[in-house]
């Protein structure tokens, strides 16, 4: 934790004051300059689309056996590969009705699970364990969904608020076990996942969850009245399936906008990331902070497992999580920690998906190819010394120490 | 706070450790209380419970089985908690705190087997085994992250080498031969901790990042290239497994002949490396100033100790450690690469390593307690107790929890772990 090993470097040259950077920082407020905010990010998805291309022509197998004696066809053959997997992905993400409501839909869960992330970066925390908070939240919320019986009025908030609630706790442990006993809240997160891996599996076999008449574990479906209303169910097409989730997301983002950025209490958990020292010294709670950070991280999580119950899957099923607690780590890179930034970046993760989703249908190229790209996105907006390599680019700040590791 | 003003201070207890002493006291006798109610009542009537100690092939196959009286056994064990608690409470056991703390939760698992047993006839031979056959990706993903952690290398990647080095052991192994096999998965590990010592080292990025970022990568890519590739071209996943080795003379020890030397070469080397390193990393050069760099970078550079050099080394060796424990569950086990087959076990080395705070032995037996815990929750369903297997499976997660919460003796890990070093 010791703070002169975070890393303070600024390019070699600081711009002047009202040039570009100073614009953005006052249009947006964001505390970072426009290169690192938009012109990494920009150039890490392009590389790393880029980068995808090689991916597919490496790996068509037929296509490399041509090489040899037909080199022509062996071209033809792998370039079909490569715009047939992107126009799909681009067609499956954006080319119809359909399809934007797909990524819309995809975009919610992965935004509040983002923001889940993001929180825990502003105060110096590491949040691995979104994952399980996601689980956590969503069993409270499936739980709610099948047993009470209310208009949706109540019904719904009342399911999202038990997630809230169900992931916060959740959320709030490895915050306090940071706090009180310097247990670094990566390795409990990653614990804590692992556990909740295993008891949903347990909950979804008792008959507080099971569904009637299965012995797999899997529970009944939600009602009605706990759902996300469809936001096109006047078109009366089931293919087009966003929910007013999405809404739902980008408010929460505005309100995690206005926690962080406009109250005393978001002042304070940012305080506490820049450097927990002196925010004790300045009279704060950090013991608090630390844990109500992550239990506000953990609600994040539970909402977003709650969003993926009441807007896609209506029912739980083991690791119905599917992963998106680890893209959100992605996410909340990519989007620089900040609400806006997550917002943006859920979308474009959202079209990944839902155009993955597409691409796997109509080509022989399998969803992974998503995971390899955003992987490949993270480590050139963490090591913008890649992408100043590449293009030749003053890149702003340095790589950021967003962590501390857990020596002393 | 370090280590030597420990040892060389006559053991005062702190407030802290006192609190500790008292829950841990009340503990002891909590357990007594559920030992005699749920295993000793429990099995009240349900007769004998026998393990047997050899399997039919082995050949001291008469060798006797080991017969508790499955109720009583557990009213015995009751009573030594009660009065474990009451030593505990009354006086203390000073330093020996932690190996009483071992037997009691050795005799817990004992008295559960005994009551789960009971009536019945169960092959503690056979489970032993596969407790051995589970430790070991564990044990060599926690070897991986004692080599780079000891010099504050964070490494949340094993999880990735483990599955890289799985995968290329399947594709090489299925392709050219098992040894070829083995050799690409230990390089695919090198590789990928190159990835992760160049990220960290170099550009100075997150280094909890970069792993989390090699995970993501590694499974992606391979589960790609599963379904493009290996999926329809089975010619290159369907790799030799390694026949285990048997030990001769040691092998016909009656029960540890069985679990210990009738197992692959797998097993063998990751003994013979948690020997290696225990000797390396505290009895030669390499080791002091590795752990030098871990604790005090600044203080090992102005030694003239190379830091960066030393990082590098051992964030090397890590990843060929971890490339071999990925081989494992190809030329060790399956032979064949599904996706995302580690499913987590590298995380399980992470807590593996914690729990054996950063010391290839306690490494090592962190591992045989998960593997244990992983075979027995195998276990409990044949014997058909009321308990899911999904608790056990839980187990390990919680115990490592309570290890750095430190809520039973800390684990403190290398100083400048996971800090970047500037070279001034």
């Amino acid at each position: 934790m010791s703070d002169e090993h975070r890393i303070e470097a600024h390019d070699e040259t600081e711009e002047p004051q009202g040039g570009p950077s100073q614009l953005f920082k006052d249009i947006t407020g964001i505390g970072v300059d426009w290169r690192s905010a938009l012109l990494v990010p920009a150039l890490a998805i392009v590389t790393a689309l880029v980068v995808g291309v090689f991916v597919i022509a490496f790996t068509d197998i037929e296509a490399l056996r041509l090489w040899g004696s037909d080199p022509g066809a062996a071209f033809e053959k792998t370039w079909d590969s490569i715009s047939g997997g992107y126009k799909a992905l681009l067609v499956g993400s954006f080319g119809s009705l359909r399809a934007i409501s797909e990524t819309l839909l995809g975009a919610a869960p992965l935004i509040l699970a983002g923001l889940s992330v993001a929180i825990g970066f502003r105060a110096g925390l590491f949040n691995i364990g979104t994952e399980g908070q996601m689980l956590m939240g969503g069993m409270v919320a499936i739980w709610v969904g099948v047993t009470l019986s209310l208009p949706l009025v109540l019904h719904l908030p009342l399911a999202l608020l038990g997630a809230a609630i169900g992931g916060g706790i959740w959320g709030a442990i490895p915050g306090l076990l940071r706090a009180k006993t310097g247990a670094h809240e990566v390795i409990t997160t990653i614990m804590l996942n692992l556990i909740a891996l295993n008891l949903v599996v347990w909950l979804l076999k008792t008959g507080l969850f099971q569904a009637e008449g299965r012995d797999d574990p899997i529970s009944e479906t939600v009602r009605q009245s706990a759902r996300f209303p469809r936001l096109f169910g006047f078109l009366d097409d089931s293919q087009v399936r966003v929910t007013a989730g999405i809404l739902f997301a980008v408010l929460v983002a505005y309100g995690i906008y206005w926690l962080l950025f406009r109250s005393t209490l978001g002042f304070e958990f940012r305080a506490v990331g820049m450097n927990p020292h002196g925010a004790h010294y300045a009279g704060m709670n950090v013991v608090f902070l630390y844990t109500a950070v992550m239990a506000v991280a953990g609600a994040l999580g539970g909402l977003a497992g709650a969003d993926q119950i009441l807007s896609v899957l209506y029912r739980g099923s083991p690791a119905f999580s599917a992963g998106i607690g680890f893209d959100a780590i992605a996410l909340a890179l990519l989007g620089r920690s900040h609400p806006i930034g997550v917002v943006a970046a859920g979308l474009l993760f959202g079209a990944l998906r839902a155009g993955g989703q597409v691409m796997q249908v109509e080509t022989d190229l399998s969803i992974d190819l998503i995971l390899v790209i955003q992987a490949l996105i993270v480590v050139f907006i963490a090591a913008p010394a890649l992408i100043r390599a590449i293009y030749r680019v003053r890149t702003g700040r340095e790589a950021e120490q967003l962590t501390t590791g857990w020596g002393a | 706070m370090t280590a030597v003003a420990e040892r060389e201070q006559e053991h005062v207890y702190t407030p802290a450790e006192l609190r500790r002493a008292r829950y841990l006291g009340i503990t002891y006798i909590i357990l007594a209380l559920f030992v005699l109610w749920v295993f000793g009542v429990g099995s009240l009537g349900d007769g004998d419970s026998t393990f047997k100690l050899v399997k039919p092939t082995d050949r001291f196959s008469e060798f006797p089985d080991l017969v508790l009286p499955a109720a009583i056994f557990s009213f015995v064990v009751a009573v030594a908690f009660a009065s474990l608690g009451a030593i505990q409470l009354t006086r203390g056991f000073k330093r020996m705190g932690n190996v009483v703390l071992a037997i009691v939760l050795l005799l817990l698992v004992f008295s559960f087997l005994t009551w789960a047993a009971a009536g019945k006839s169960f092959s503690f031979v056979g489970m032993m085994q596969e407790t051995v056959k589970r430790a070991i990706p564990i044990a060599l993903g926690a070897l991986a992250g004692v080599l780079s952690e000891r010099v504050a290398i964070i490494n949340i990647a094993i999880e990735g080498q483990l599955l890289g080095g799985a995968f290329v052991a399947a594709v090489v192994g299925s392709s050219v031969n098992p040894i070829m096999g083995v050799t690409a998965a230990v390089l695919t590990g090198v590789a990928l901790g190159w990835i992760l010592a160049v990220m960290a080292i170099r550009y100075r990025v997150d280094q909890i990042i970069v792993g989390v970022v090699i995970n993501l990568f590694v499974l992606g890519l391979t589960s790609f290239i599963t379904q493009r590739i290996l999926n329809d071209n089975p010619q290159f996943n369907s790799a030799e497994i390694f026949k285990p080795i048997e030990l001769p003379l040691l092998k016909d020890i009656p029960f540890f002949g069985t679990v210990l030397f009738k197992q692959s070469i797998f097993v063998y080397t990751t003994f013979a490396l948690v020997a290696l390193l225990t000797y390396g990393l505290f009895r030669t050069q390499w080791g002091l100033r590795s752990r030098a760099v871990g604790e005090h970078p600044k203080a090992a550079d102005t030694l003239g100790v190379n830091v960066y050099r030393y990082r590098y080394l051992n964030t090397l060796l890590g990843g060929a450690v971890a490339g071999f424990g990925g081989a494992y569950f190809i030329q060790g086990s399956v032979g064949q690469f599904d996706e995302n087959m580690t499913n987590g076990r590298g995380f399980i080395g992470l807590a593996a390593m914690i729990f054996g705070r950063w010391h290839p032995v306690g490494a090592l037996s962190a591992a045989l307690v998960f593997g244990f815990a992983e075979s027995l929750s195998g276990k409990l369903a044949i014997l058909q107790t009321p308990i899911p297997s999904e608790f056990l499976g839980m187990a390990p997660y919680i115990a490592t929890i309570v290890v750095v919460a430190g809520l039973v003796g800390k684990a403190r890990p290398p100083a400048a772990d996971g800090q970047p070093y500037i070279k001034e």
